[in-house]
């Protein structure tokens, strides 16, 4: 039987059905077995898809056969396959290398909830990625957030409670923002499916409604994208969150609703607002340029490891954002492109960090003085990670940055300002990032409270640290040959493109 | 496919074989590599080699001609010489940082393109970087962040200015550009930066000092050289550069003649050295070309030859102020000497390398009828032998008794002083071996009686002036300081002092400056946070975790705000 028209079934389907089993899973070890291997078997089959997407496929498919207006249906294009990448791919290799931080993290008799947990956060980030049809990504949207509520709070760290309720109630109110706007354009076209949505929302000649429509999926999307000031709620519950779950998180999690919020403006309401694209950008530029500027400033004066660089991701998804509002080909490829890359480095930066907890419980940067010493190869790799961050050449993150300067040159307006945004948000990444190189390579061991000596090598398990290793070498391998995020940021930019004038 | 591979990468592969080898393997590494580099430079042929895709452009790994290859081989015989300087005392570290300095220095030689050339450029300031912190102290420490602010923004000035001229002309090919708009100004700039060029030269002075005394060897030689190749490469001609190159120099003496540390003396004379290199190519003729090329290579290595025996004298007897030293000719012999010859060739003196390439670049200057610049750089001849060709060794090695009698420099740090000083007589005995891999043919006798007699003279009577200005010249224990200090320091101070003069007028623009100062930080505790606040304590705005109401009066505000601005459209 050939499976490959049904792969973006399969891609929801395996680890969604596969999380409750897993909570049977009892005895000690054995979840994260069987964890590890449906999420790396999720991660091969985006790679399968992604393999004929680069030959020019798009994946749909009819679920039970019903047809499109009225069955649900899935699709896979250019766009959709980097987010699927970034997504199964920091799921699997998150799991693979979770065990020892989670053994850690969580008692045994709760590890298969936990991993079970991830699965559901696994598939529900999937599901949002390949529906093509505005409600089911609505209950998607849901599955992931009610998971990754449930992941944040898994941890010992009892402020993670905190955390995670104000993510509860912004993340529901974004989805509220969302199905709200869903309901508006439901009104008045009568369907839910996207691609029918296109053609009908033509038709429509009152257009007030779907402005406003517009107005809340924008906010409610950009809520659950925390982008800025909508992200109060990111830097706490990435902090508080277990080691891994902040990984995963900070790898996919925001960029997901970013990736609805493309997709939906793009496809949907540029072709039937009139005006709608000018007011695209110059609603979100202004917000993206002062996340930017703000976040990173921010970052520079933060004292905590793992807030530093959740804020810092506040900043990255301005650049993400930043591309798209260019509403050009070259704006969208580099923000797609810079989904991917900044996936790569903020996921190994935070597996890095997994490491590092390893030893050390409290991950102020006053308390990792001198880490280098007794974790070379960690500190090793999350300075690769953090070049990538940067974007200094030779690593993925140039490859971005190059692109966004590129798009940014090419604008009419305000090119010079934009330009002078970029280089001054890449200086501020230089201080922070230094700080943290600083404090691992030459602060003073005096006073840290380390669990044991501090003049030994005392490195993280070996598969957190293999793990680490090949996502820091990938930002180097991505960044000599992008030829990858490249082509399928261009496809996806040109997929978004094809519905403008 | 081996026509692609860059003599650079050799060098990359030998600074990642440094670590894990050990012993007389790692010796060996760092003995061979550049040897091998040597030999794979001489087989890069004329022209691009060839193409390869990277993100949507063809770029050109290597390319090769005359001038590139002088360059690429005097930076692989820098790190041969250098690593046998260092490979005794030096941290394993260091070392391979230092090579994979090199190999983006040799990178940048054979680049084809403008991306290449940014992608080795950067793996020069990163690793550059490395080297000063390698210099192991808080101070080196503090430089080195100095150090890689200031490359980091040069390269991303660099990068606009790149993408801007790929934008505007659709080409990175490496071809002549003159700064008429605001892309090829930012590529000169930023190139610029990396040539220590006003008003950012004191990075070199600042960074060079603090690395260690093996460290900077490695620098001396490659960043602001690198940056004339590149200025030869894209910008000959350009005017800009004549009265850049020309400030450089005066900068380079002024500071030099009143600086105590020995290794900063040498570091103001990179400046002013590399001011002669930076207004030749300003001048642009072929003859100006060929003297800023072959000045760059007879200075690159009589410069490192001069900061091996400060090395030494570093290493042997752990003080690096004049005031603190002399006397030392009588334990060292071999480093004074082969400093002497250095400083020889440094003030061009008759029968050095120094005199058969400086010379190039002021009968370029005098054939293009450019008196103020003839002028100024013969002037400055004198000047350079007055700081760096008598000043130098005079107080390290003469001068009055310190006590100290620390011994010899180490055999293999005497071989490469010794190479290095047989090297600078070498191209000043017999230049027509030099002259045949200049870029651009040559016709020129350096020696003729004339000439001779006219630098003898002005070096003699520099000497002579500085004999006798000797009490004046005595160094005191001073810190010169520098342009930085004017804008870390004396702005404010400026300006507090200023309106003070002033005082009814601007009275309260000395308090304005005092309570805007406070004001950014205050705005800073409050709106960023500082560094070490723990999680309970007090965070500025931004950092705060906002409560959620606050966030949704921002829902409320922006929702409202994007359904108004479409109503007003």
């Amino acid at each position: 039987m050939d499976l490959t028209p049904h792969l973006p079934a399969l891609q929801v389907v395996v680890p969604m059905l596969a999380a409750p089993l897993i909570v049977l899973l009892k005895p000690r070890g054995l979840a994260w077995a069987g964890a590890t291997a449906v999420a790396m078997l999720s991660f091969c089959i985006a790679i399968a898809m992604t393999i004929d997407v680069l030959q020019g496929k798009v994946f749909t498919y009819q679920m039970g056969g019903w047809a499109a207006p009225y069955g649900i249906e899935l699709s896979v294009d250019a766009f959709s396959a980097v987010l699927l990448l970034v997504v199964s791919g920091a799921g699997a290799l998150g799991m693979l290398a979770a065990h020892a931080s989670v053994d850690q993290q969580i008692e045994l008799e709760r590890q298969p909830l936990f991993y079970s947990a991830w699965l559901l956060a696994m598939a529900g980030l999937i599901g949002i990625v390949v529906s093509a049809d505005a409600f089911n990504i609505f209950v998607f949207m849901e599955i992931s957030s009610l998971a990754s509520y449930v992941l944040i709070a898994g941890g010992p760290d009892r402020r993670a409670l905190p955390s995670v309720f104000k993510y509860l109630i912004m993340g529901t109110i974004g989805a509220t923002f969302y199905l709200i706007g869903v309901g508006l354009v439901y009104m008045m076209t009568g369907t839910l499916n996207l691609a029918d949505m296109e053609v009908r929302i033509q038709e429509v000649t009152e257009l007030n409604p779907l402005l406003v429509a517009a107005g809340f999926i924008t906010i409610g999307l950009a809520l659950k994208a925390a982008v800025f000031p909508l992200h109060v709620w990111l830097p706490n519950a990435y902090t508080h969150a277990p080691h891994m779950v902040t990984m995963f998180l900070a790898a996919c999690g925001t960029k997901v609703a970013i990736y609805v919020l493309i997709r939906f403006d793009f496809l949907v309401f540029q072709s039937a607002l009139p005006g709608h694209s000018t007011q695209f950008a110059s609603f979100l530029m202004p917000l993206a340029i002062l996340g930017i500027v703000v976040a990173s400033a921010v970052a520079v004066f933060e004292g905590h490891l793992k807030r530093l660089l959740g804020t810092s991701s506040v900043a990255q998804i301005g650049y993400i954002v930043l591309g798209a509002s260019f509403l050009s080909a070259a704006g969208l490829s580099a923000s797609v492109t810079h989904i991917f890359n900044h996936a790569l480095a903020k996921g190994g930066l935070f597996l890095a960090v997994a490491c590092l907890a390893c030893h050390y419980r409290d991950l102020r940067l006053s308390q990792l003085a001198g880490a280098a010493k007794t974790m070379p190869w960690t500190a090793a790799a999350l300075v690769i990670c953090g070049l990538s961050l940067i974007g200094v050449p030779g690593t993925a993150g140039f490859i971005s940055k190059w692109l966004l300067i590129n798009a940014a040159m090419a604008q009419d307006n305000y090119s010079v300002l934009l330009v002078a945004v970029i280089l001054l948000s890449s200086l501020m990444a230089v201080a922070y990032v230094w700080r943290i190189v600083e404090t691992l390579y030459f602060g003073s061991t005096d006073n840290v409270a380390a669990d044991g000596a501090t003049d030994i090598i005392r490195e993280a398990p070996l598969p957190l640290l293999l793990v680490t290793w090949l996502v820091a070498l990938a930002n180097i391998g991505f960044g000599f040959f992008p030829q990858l995020p490249i082509s399928l940021s261009s496809g996806a930019a040109s997929v978004l493109l094809g519905q403008l004038p | 496919m081996p026509d692609l591979l860059s003599p650079a990468l050799i060098m990359i592969v030998a600074a990642m074989a440094i670590g894990p080898a050990k012993g007389h393997l790692r010796t060996a590494v760092l003995l061979l590599a550049p040897l091998i580099t040597l030999w794979a430079i001489w087989q890069v042929p004329d022209g691009v080699q060839g193409t390869v895709k990277f993100l949507s452009y063809n770029v050109e790994p290597v390319e090769g001609s005359a001038l590139r290859r002088l360059f690429a081989t005097v930076f692989a015989l820098m790190v041969f010489v250098g690593g046998l300087y260092a490979f005794r005392l030096a941290r394993w570290y260091e070392l391979a940082a230092a090579y994979a300095y090199a190999a983006g220095a040799i990178g940048v030689c054979f680049a084809g393109d403008l991306i290449v050339l940014f992608l080795y450029w950067e793996l020069m300031a990163l690793f550059s970087t490395v080297v000063v912190w390698c210099g192991g102290t808080p101070a080196a420490r503090a430089a080195g962040i100095r150090y890689a602010i200031m490359h980091l923004l040069g390269g991303v000035v660099l990068k606009v200015g790149i993408e801007g001229v790929l934008i505007s002309t659709g080409s990175i090919e490496i071809r002549p550009l003159l700064a008429t708009d605001f892309s090829t100004w930012m590529i000169l700039c930023g190139i610029l930066i990396n040539a220590a060029a006003p008003p950012v030269s004191a990075w070199l002075a600042d960074a060079y000092p603090e690395a260690s005394p093996t460290g900077s060897v490695f620098l001396s030689a490659f960043t602001t050289k690198t940056a004339v190749l590149v200025l030869i490469l894209l910008f000959p001609g350009e005017p800009v550069l004549i009265g850049v190159g020309l400030f450089m120099v005066v900068y380079g003496i002024v500071y030099a003649l009143l600086e105590n540390d020995i290794r900063r003396i040498l570091a103001y004379s990179i400046v002013n050295q590399v001011g002669f290199m930076v207004c030749a190519v300003g001048i642009g003729t072929e003859l100006a070309l060929n003297g800023a090329a072959a000045h760059a290579f007879a200075h690159i290595i009589y410069k490192a030859l001069l900061f091996m025996s400060a090395g030494v004298v570093i290493y042997r007897t752990g003080k690096t102020r004049c005031t603190e030293l002399g006397g030392l000719y009588r334990t060292m012999p071999v480093t004074t000497i082969c400093c002497i010859i250095g400083a020889l060739a440094i003030s061009s003196f008759p029968l050095t390398s120094g005199f058969t390439t400086k010379s190039l670049i002021s009968l370029a200057a005098a054939n293009e009828q450019m008196v103020w610049v003839y002028m100024t750089l013969t002037a400055a001849s004198a000047g350079v032998f007055l700081h760096a060709g008598i000043k130098f060794p005079w107080f390290v090695f003469f001068q009055r008794d310190s006590g100290m009698r620390p011994k010899d420099a180490p055999w293999n740090m005497a071989a490469a002083m010794i190479i290095f000083a047989a090297l600078c007589i070498l191209l000043g005995v017999a230049p027509q071996w030099l002259y045949p891999f200049l870029p651009y043919p040559i016709e020129y006798e350096a020696y003729t009686a004339g000439k001779v007699v006219f630098y003898l003279q002005l070096l003699l009577f520099s000497g002579l002036a500085f004999f006798i200005l000797l009490p004046l010249m005595k160094r005191t224990e001073t810190i010169s300081l520098d342009v930085d200090w004017l804008w870390r320091r004396a702005a404010p101070w400026l300006l507090q002092q200023g309106s003070r003069g002033l005082q009814p007028l601007l009275v309260f623009s000395a308090s304005t400056w005092q309570s805007l100062e406070a004001l950014s930080k205050r705005m800073a505790v409050n709106y960023l946070g500082q560094p070490e606040t723990a999680d309970s304590e007090e965070r500025g705005l931004f950092a705060r975790s906002w409560p959620i109401g606050a966030t949704a009066l921002w829902i409320a505000i922006l929702l409202s705000a994007y359904v108004f601005i479409y109503y007003t459209d």
